[in-house]
């Protein structure tokens, strides 16, 4: 069966059209209520953590990721957690790090999914309560599709 | 049962900080794709690791879809005695998947 250019063109768009239906972005009112979740009615600051990324992500499926608290751990002051949110991701957490007085150093890499290119965003619990962020914009050239 | 790497180093000096690297073979499918039947593949992925020291959490991930296929960790933690790690692998399906791995503190 041979395809006219106008059938080709129809069941092009409608396939996007599929494709598009299941990936529902995260707004930013989500990352708002997140935020809001972890810092209460607390500020946010920027301190010593650090998220680090690619700039140029070739391939979105697979990102290297680390966030790093550049601080002393011991018995009393720790690092409780460390999350990571992806707003343009169909999902907005991508993960949370949970740390403990035990970690030696508040240090975790993995690898993460990126839908397209966008501000990724790392906020850290201490466990004075204080609540600090780190934001790292990547260049996606190849989108992970449904992350 | 899933595959499971781990790297843990076999000894270290009491007070050391070492450094563990930690991976599962999985799909982590993220209930967002469509397959070539147009229909939506259900969400499967693992959604908590935790790693023991002597049965104590010493470090722990809550995972979403975010995360990439076979995921993988790397963190620290650090050592006063000798003891046992252990790393558990929760799926959604309520498998668990469990190693275990002996250090040697001198």
């Amino acid at each position: 069966m041979k395809l006219s250019r106008r059938q080709l063109l129809a069941n092009t768009v409608s396939s996007i059209g599929l494709l598009g239906t299941s990936n529902v972005f995260a707004t930013p009112d989500d990352l708002a209520a997140a935020l809001k979740a972890i810092a209460g009615d607390g500020e946010i600051t920027t301190g010593p953590l650090t998220l680090s990324l690619p700039e140029i992500a070739e391939n979105g499926h697979s990102v290297p990721v680390s966030v790093s608290v550049d601080m002393d751990i011991n018995e009393q002051n720790f690092v409780e957690s460390v999350a990571i949110f992806a707003p343009e991701n169909p999902n907005l957490t991508v993960l949370t790090f949970n740390f403990t007085a035990a970690s030696g150093e508040a240090f975790a890499a993995t690898r993460m999914r990126l839908a397209r290119t966008q501000n990724v965003v790392a906020v850290a619990k201490l466990s004075d309560g204080s609540v600090i962020s780190d934001t790292q914009f990547v260049s996606v050239t190849i989108g992970g599709c449904g992350a | 049962m899933i595959k499971i790497r781990t790297k843990v180093p076999d000894t270290a000096a009491a007070g050391d900080v070492i450094t563990i690297k930690v991976l599962a073979n999985h799909i982590m499918e993220s209930g967002h794709r469509i397959d070539e039947s147009g229909n939506l593949v259900p969400r499967k992925i693992i959604n908590k690791f935790d790693c023991f020291l002597n049965d104590k959490v010493v470090f722990g991930c809550d995972l979403g879809t975010g995360v990439a296929t076979n995921p993988f960790f790397e963190f620290r933690v650090k050592v006063e005695k000798s003891g046992v790690f252990k790393f558990v692998w929760i799926d959604d399906d309520g498998s668990i998947s469990e190693t275990e791995k002996f250090i040697d503190v001198v």
